[in-house]
């Protein structure tokens, strides 16, 4: 057994699936840390992700293309997460409510159209998905070639959204707003700057980044809808933006865990230990939980996370 | 001469109340105007609408002989015009170049060398010095206030509107920000200078404005008035005798803190080696300017925190650290800081209020079940003792004025004859009646054989009310005196950290 571990072709392998399992993770983590440094926390997340890969999937299946797939699924992102900025912006409901409310909501709403194109046929009907493109040169390198440059191209957008997210929070005029909303909302009111508005877009960017993660899952990981495609993931999205702190590339490596993890207990499981497949199915979400208690303790919350900001309607 | 700014019968209503009733305000030039009246006498509100916060329900407002329309801070701050507010609004875990930049960060990317640039030239002109990579948090108050002030400037602004500016500082901050004043003035800038503190418009205005219940009812040049002249004014009525403190009749030891440290959430030593002993029958002040870790030691006197070293013995009794319960069964009286977030429950009844601390104990409760009956007498002997005025003991406490919130926390907390009392900022936020009654009430314990801590940032207060008075700098005790010895200025040394 310790052989095949070892071999490169089991290396090679584990480290293509880390990147392919980690990549909606990352999506939907990046997504949300835009959302939280805002101050909104979006629990609509997993809905929304769901309701991403129904329509992304729906619409490559009528329309045979995966890149009007990637759009609609980021479109139909957006829009849940508008709704969630009426709700928890705009109308000042808790964030909490709202989120799983969104959540409840999209994932009937997902099933409820799926339904109503596809009817309910014996065999679920399937797309042609993304196949990995093999980068020139860089994938003939031994073992890093055929893992880290033969991926998805949603893969290759994800990594280069890392870097890009960072840049935007921490180098530029919007970000800078961005965090000082989530910070102290009044303090960017005093200055002139659009303390709902700017959450409301920030909500957007979320929502289309979840729609998108939710799409590769229906896209290029499989190649059908199912109901449960979500498994979860966009909770541990949740887990990852406390995990990296609410920075991008800390919570990203946070994917990267869950997303080898995830690799590795499939393996597992086909290396014929004789347990039940649940329990490895289940390691990568215990030790999400325990990296959790070890980090959130030394996290510092966005100090105006889960505050509606109105102006006061009554001074001093 | 034409006025910077000029309000002429600016109103504003919230639902049911008239906060601004009609008001007139000219700003000239270089000139320092003092907005002088109670809590709740609608300075802060009327300068909110000048800022832009508020939307202005009648009258109007002119910038150097204009009319304008603010729809939101950011019209104000086009015109030149900033607001320092009484909390600032800072970002405590972003840099003092990132809160001076946002909103007036110019291009996509951020451009910090050119910012630093305009910031640094801004700190020479003004002899604000601040460190453009210091992280909000590490700095003090009085540099917090600097940052608030080089961010007004860093905006072009020409009037500055300063909301209590001194309520937070020490003696010495104080001194350096009305040079700091002087310097902004001499350059051409105006600045409208809200207070409750006569003195310090005696010094630093040109001319006062009173306003009274949301009027206007004085405006005088600081130079023909009066400090008793001002106070009645802002009062609308004579000022009562001062209170008469009496002798301290000093017995045994009833609270002693000793050695006591704790950290703050941050994981700073906020209340470091501190020692005290509390007698029967005396008034002991702690004096010190706020954010010196008087929040971290009642928080500790009272059982909300855990010790992280050293012990509290109340009338000879070592009792275990971080337990509520223990204390109040040792006998303390606990008068919090803020009485609606931690001292009552805004959305509970008047009698429920009153018998948090007692519901578990005989004949209110007896066996798990409490008796309606006894809380209802009860209820009815700490009413009409401390004559809070209520709709009736059912009414929710949240419909209760600021002074009534705190008679209700001190008939709950002072009617079962109390061995210590531990108050902290006990007339915060209070107008002059409900603060005579608080004095008064501190006061009539300490006849009563009971110790009483108080902690305080007013200065006046302490010395008023106190037998003895330690003065906290940095957690520490800094230095300790009789009252009757003490000498204001030395106090206000050590409350800068000054010794010697």
């Amino acid at each position: 057994m310790m052989s095949e571990i070892f071999s490169v072709a089991f290396i090679t392998g584990i480290i293509a699936a880390t990147l392919r399992m980690s990549t909606p993770i990352i999506l939907a983590t990046l997504g949300e840390i835009i959302t939280e440094r805002s101050g909104v926390l979006n629990l609509g997340i997993e809905g929304t992700m769901l309701f991403g890969a129904a329509i992304g999937f729906l619409t490559t299946l009528s329309t045979g293309s995966l890149w009007l797939g990637v759009l609609a699924a980021a479109l139909a992102g957006i829009a849940l997460s508008l709704i969630m900025a009426i709700l928890s912006v705009y109308l000042g409901l808790s964030q909490h409510v709202s989120g799983l409310g969104i959540t409840i909501f999209a994932s009937g709403l997902a099933m409820f159209i799926y339904r109503l194109v596809v009817g309910s046929p014996t065999v679920p009907p399937i797309i042609d998905p993304f196949s990995p493109i093999a980068i020139p040169l860089l994938s003939r390198i031994p073992i890093l070639g055929g893992s880290f440059f033969t991926q998805y191209s949603l893969t290759y957008i994800t990594w280069l959204l890392i870097p890009a997210v960072s840049i935007f929070l921490f180098k530029t005029r919007a970000g800078l707003r961005v965090r000082t909303i989530g910070q102290n909302p009044f303090a960017a009111d005093t200055v002139g700057v659009n303390v709902n508005l700017t959450r409301t877009l920030c909500l957007a960017a979320g929502g289309a980044f979840f729609g998108v993660a939710g799409a590769f899952l229906t896209l290029a990981h499989q190649n059908m809808f199912l109901i449960d495609v979500i498994g979860g993931r966009g909770w541990i999205a949740i887990a990852m933006t406390i995990f990296g702190n609410w920075n991008p590339v800390m919570g990203a490596v946070g994917g990267l865990i869950f997303g080898f993890l995830d690799a590795l207990q499939l393996r597992l499981q086909t290396l014929g230990v004789d347990l039940p497949f649940h329990i490895f199915l289940m390691i990568p979400y215990l030790i999400t939980i325990f990296a959790l208690i070890s980090v959130s303790r030394k996290a510092s919350v966005p100090a105006g996370l889960l505050k509606p900001y109105r102006r006061e309607d009554k001074g001093g | 001469m034409q006025p910077v700014i000029e309000m002429r019968g600016v109103t504003k209503r919230f639902v049911d109340v008239i906060a601004n009733d009609k008001v007139d305000l000219k700003l000239f030039p270089k000139e320092i105007v003092g907005l002088l009246g109670e809590n709740g006498a609608g300075k802060t509100t009327l300068m909110n609408v000048l800022f832009g916060y508020y939307n202005l329900d009648g009258g109007k407002l002119l910038i150097n002989g204009g009319e304008v329309t603010f729809g939101s801070p950011k019209d104000a701050i086009n015109h030149g015009i900033a607001m320092i507010h009484q909390h600032f609004t800072l970002v405590q875990t972003q840099s003092v170049l990132e809160n001076v930049m946002i909103g007036m960060e110019g291009s996509f990317f951020l451009n910090k060398k050119k910012a630093r640039e305009k910031l640094l030239g801004i700190e020479k002109d003004f002899g604000l010095n601040l460190d453009p990579d210091a992280i909000v948090w590490t700095l003090s108050i009085g540099e917090q206030q600097k940052l608030e002030i080089l961010k007004s400037l860093y905006r072009g602004a020409k009037t500055l509107i300063m909301d209590e500016p001194t309520a937070v500082l020490a003696p010495t901050e104080t001194i350096e920000l009305f040079e700091t004043l002087r310097i902004l003035v001499a350059s051409g800038h105006s600045i409208i200078f809200i207070s409750h503190h006569l003195q310090e418009v005696m010094d630093i205005c040109d001319r006062v404005i009173v306003l009274r219940s949301g009027k206007r009812v004085a405006e005088r040049k600081v130079s023909e008035t009066s400090i008793p002249e001002l106070a009645s004014l802002m009062v609308g009525r004579e000022l009562l005798e001062r209170l008469e403190r009496g002798e301290a009749k000093t017995g045994n030891a009833v609270l002693e803190a000793r050695n006591l440290k704790v950290r703050n959430n941050r994981g700073i030593v906020a209340v470091d080696n501190l020692s005290f002993t509390l007698r029967e029958g005396e008034v002991l002040g702690v004096a010190g300017v706020s954010g010196n870790g008087q929040t971290a030691l009642s928080e500790m006197l009272f059982g909300q925190v855990k010790p992280e070293d050293g012990e509290i013995h109340i009338s000879g009794k070592n009792i275990p650290g971080g337990s509520p319960s223990a204390i109040i069964k040792e006998g303390m009286a606990r008068i919090p800081e803020d009485r609606i977030k931690t001292g009552l429950f805004m959305d509970l009844s008047v009698k429920e209020n009153m018998i948090l601390e007692s519901h578990v104990n005989e004949p209110i409760s007896k066996k798990g079940l409490i008796n309606m009956k006894e809380i209802r007498s009860f209820a009815e002997k700490c009413i009409n003792n401390f004559s809070v005025k209520t709709d009736g003991m059912d009414a929710p406490v949240k419909s209760l004025s600021g002074g009534n919130l705190q008679k209700v926390i001190l008939a709950r907390e002072l009617v079962g004859k109390p061995k210590v009392v531990v108050a902290c900022q006990p007339t915060r936020g209070l107008d002059v009646g409900a603060m005579e009654y608080v004095h008064q009430a501190m006061l009539d314990q300490k006849t009563d054989g009971a110790g009483v801590l108080l902690i305080s940032d007013d200065l006046d207060e302490i010395f008023l009310l106190s037998d003895r008075i330690i003065v906290m700098y940095e957690g520490k005790i800094i230095g300790e005196v009789s009252t009757n010895e003490a000498d204001r200025d030395k106090i206000g040394l050590w409350m800068s950290g000054v010794t010697s």
